[in-house]
């Protein structure tokens, strides 16, 4: 029999994400469901690079540390879990967990993986798609593609806890879908139910990034106070069969959930209110309030939705040559203009060794580093740290420059200290196409014990 | 007179792209008639022109006492791209509240 109310928490809002949380609301939140979003834009093109070196890598590299964790307390409790760690390779990380789960106490479970988010084909066949950055065509990428995925919905989701599955594990998958496709196996809402799929998406939209909705990103002292900040609770939501959408957080927890906190997350990552964007319905936020039911505990009202649109997103990665940087710092009388003379001999040494670069960026921090605002504004302060970044082509230019800044120590202005070299990393960068829904074929694949 | 914008409402900052959105939320009421009357994409965009941003787009919320900031152009190429410290720009939301607006002492939050 259907249930009337299910209840689904957030155990991961980053791939790096703090793991104690995730095990505090799987054992104290009474849970029916555990999301993990662990997929930021350009981490799924890293791991891609991962599996092109090793076909059984290419999953979240935290995967194994965050599962020996939450698998063996939900399994026991009979929770659901759902995740996006599968990454570049979604078979691959249910391979490795089949191996590694018995040692946890967990040798029996089932296990769907959703396939069918990878689309570099489908890109390399279609070179005229218009990038949504700027309009050119996609072919300018294409010999520097190192990924391409489409943002699937909740549907795959539902379909994958439809085999019976305990756990699904995904590739690419549109962030709040994760919290959506629980809802649909549940209740078994359609697709023309707006209302129900706004609700939804609303609330995985609140919920996906972990502690930002508890009073994470929030704290400001003697004005904006959060209990318990370090004991932070992640969010959970009780969602009923009618749409009716409830949040709230690990019973006991620290942190802060409130119309204020709400209202920040509402707004995060979103632009125009009255359509956001997903792959399951177009969210109107824009006349959505929030009822606080008692401490800790909020309802959600006015959440509209129109039909999903017929395209998805596809998120392409592709190289864009390399970073250097480092850091130096100077402290005491003249501090500043140490730094200052730092920075030019630097630049200097960079341009006598016939190094060049595409772009460069100098930061005083403690001046000017975050809000890059007028230096010569900004009081002098008893430290500084000077910082330099540079963009290249070439990997030993950028591996200059961070070599440079540490060498300032030895034969740099006087009183240098505390040098970092950050080195040379190669940029993952991104952009977007639109590509019609029927030319993704996802599927749900069974993974069995080998 | 001027009021900072700090005193009478909290901010978040989020990252799409090369594009920073910055809610800025009323503590009450009076504060609210004031970000909604001074806090323009004109003052806004002044303040961010810097960084190389713009245009600047701006969405009401009354029910929340909100207004959402779309700053395109803000994040130095982008958080997979930029060489900024913070390339997510999470700290935007502080430069913003760092705005002066035109008004006397209402909105202002007793912490």
């Amino acid at each position: 029999m259907a249930p009337t109310k299910i209840r689904i928490g957030c155990g991961a809002g980053f791939s790096d994400d703090r793991i104690p949380p995730g095990v505090e609301i799987v054992e104290r939140g009474d849970l029916d469901y555990l999301a993990m979003e662990c997929l930021a834009e350009r981490t799924i093109a890293r791991e891609t690079l991962d599996r092109a070196k090793d076909p059984t890598k290419g999953y979240t590299p935290v995967l194994l540390e965050r599962m020996e964790a939450i698998m063996p307390p939900a399994l026991k409790r009979g929770i659901k879990i759902v995740t996006n760690m599968g990454a570049a390779n979604p078979m691959g990380a249910a391979n490795i967990l089949r191996k590694h789960a018995p040692d946890w106490g967990c040798p029996d479970y089932r296990c769907a993986v959703v396939r069918g988010d990878e689309v570099t084909d489908i890109m390399r066949a279609h070179p005229e798609l218009a990038l949504m950055e700027d309009g050119a065509p996609l072919e300018s990428l294409l010999p520097r593609m190192a990924s391409a995925n489409a943002y699937l919905g909740a549907d795959v989701v539902a379909q994958g806890f439809a085999t019976g599955a305990d756990l699904v594990i995904t590739g690419r998958v549109a962030d709040p879908a994760l919290f959506l496709g629980p809802m649909l196996h549940a209740f078994g809402w359609s697709y023309d139910d707006y209302a129900k799929l706004a609700n939804g998406t609303l609330a995985g939209h609140l919920l996906e990034c972990s502690g930002q909705l508890t009073g994470g990103c929030f704290a400001d002292p003697g004005k904006k106070e959060v209990e318990d900040l370090a004991g932070l609770g992640y969010p959970l939501a009780d969602v009923w069969a009618d749409g009716r959408v409830e949040i709230s957080k690990t019973p006991g927890s620290g942190g802060r959930l409130d119309v204020a906190t709400c209202t920040e997350q509402l707004l995060y990552e979103m632009h125009d209110p009255t359509a956001y964007i997903t792959p399951d319905c177009v969210l109107d936020a824009s006349g959505v309030s929030f009822r606080q039911l008692a401490k800790d505990r909020v309802a959600l009202d006015g959440a509209r939705g129109k039909p999903r649109t017929a395209t998805y997103k596809v998120v392409v990665g592709y190289f864009d040559g390399y970073m250097g940087s480092g850091e130096m710092g100077f402290a005491g009388v003249n501090a500043v203009a140490r730094a200052k003379l730092g920075i030019e001999v630097v630049k200097e040494r960079l341009r006598r060794r016939g190094l060049t670069y595409s772009e460069m960026r100098i930061d005083l921090i403690g001046m000017n580093s975050l809000h890059a605002n007028d230096a010569a504004l900004a009081p002098e302060p008893y430290e500084v740290r000077l910082r330099i970044a540079a963009r290249t082509t070439d990997k030993k230019a950028a591996e200059a420059v961070g070599a440079e800044v540490r060498s300032l120590h030895m034969q740099g202005p006087t009183g240098a200290g505390g040098g970092v070299n950050f080195g040379a990393r190669q940029i993952l960068a991104v952009k977007s196409v639109l590509i019609p829904r029927e030319w993704v074929r996802p599927e749900i694949v069974m993974e069995r014990a080998a | 007179m001027s009021i900072r914008l700090y005193d009478i409402a909290h901010a978040r900052a989020g990252d799409k792209g090369n594009t920073s959105n910055i809610s800025v939320t009323a503590y009450n009421d009076a504060g609210w008639q004031v970000i909604h009357r001074e806090l323009t994409t004109e003052r806004v965009l002044a303040h961010f022109r810097h960084l190389g941003a713009g245009p600047v787009r701006r969405y009401e919320l009354p029910q929340l006492r909100a207004l959402n900031f779309v700053i395109e152009n803000a994040l130095g190429g982008g958080v997979t791209r930029s060489l900024a410290i913070d390339p997510h720009g999470k700290s935007l939301s502080a430069l913003m509240l760092t705005i002066d607006l035109p008004g006397h002492n209402e909105g202002a939050a007793a912490p």
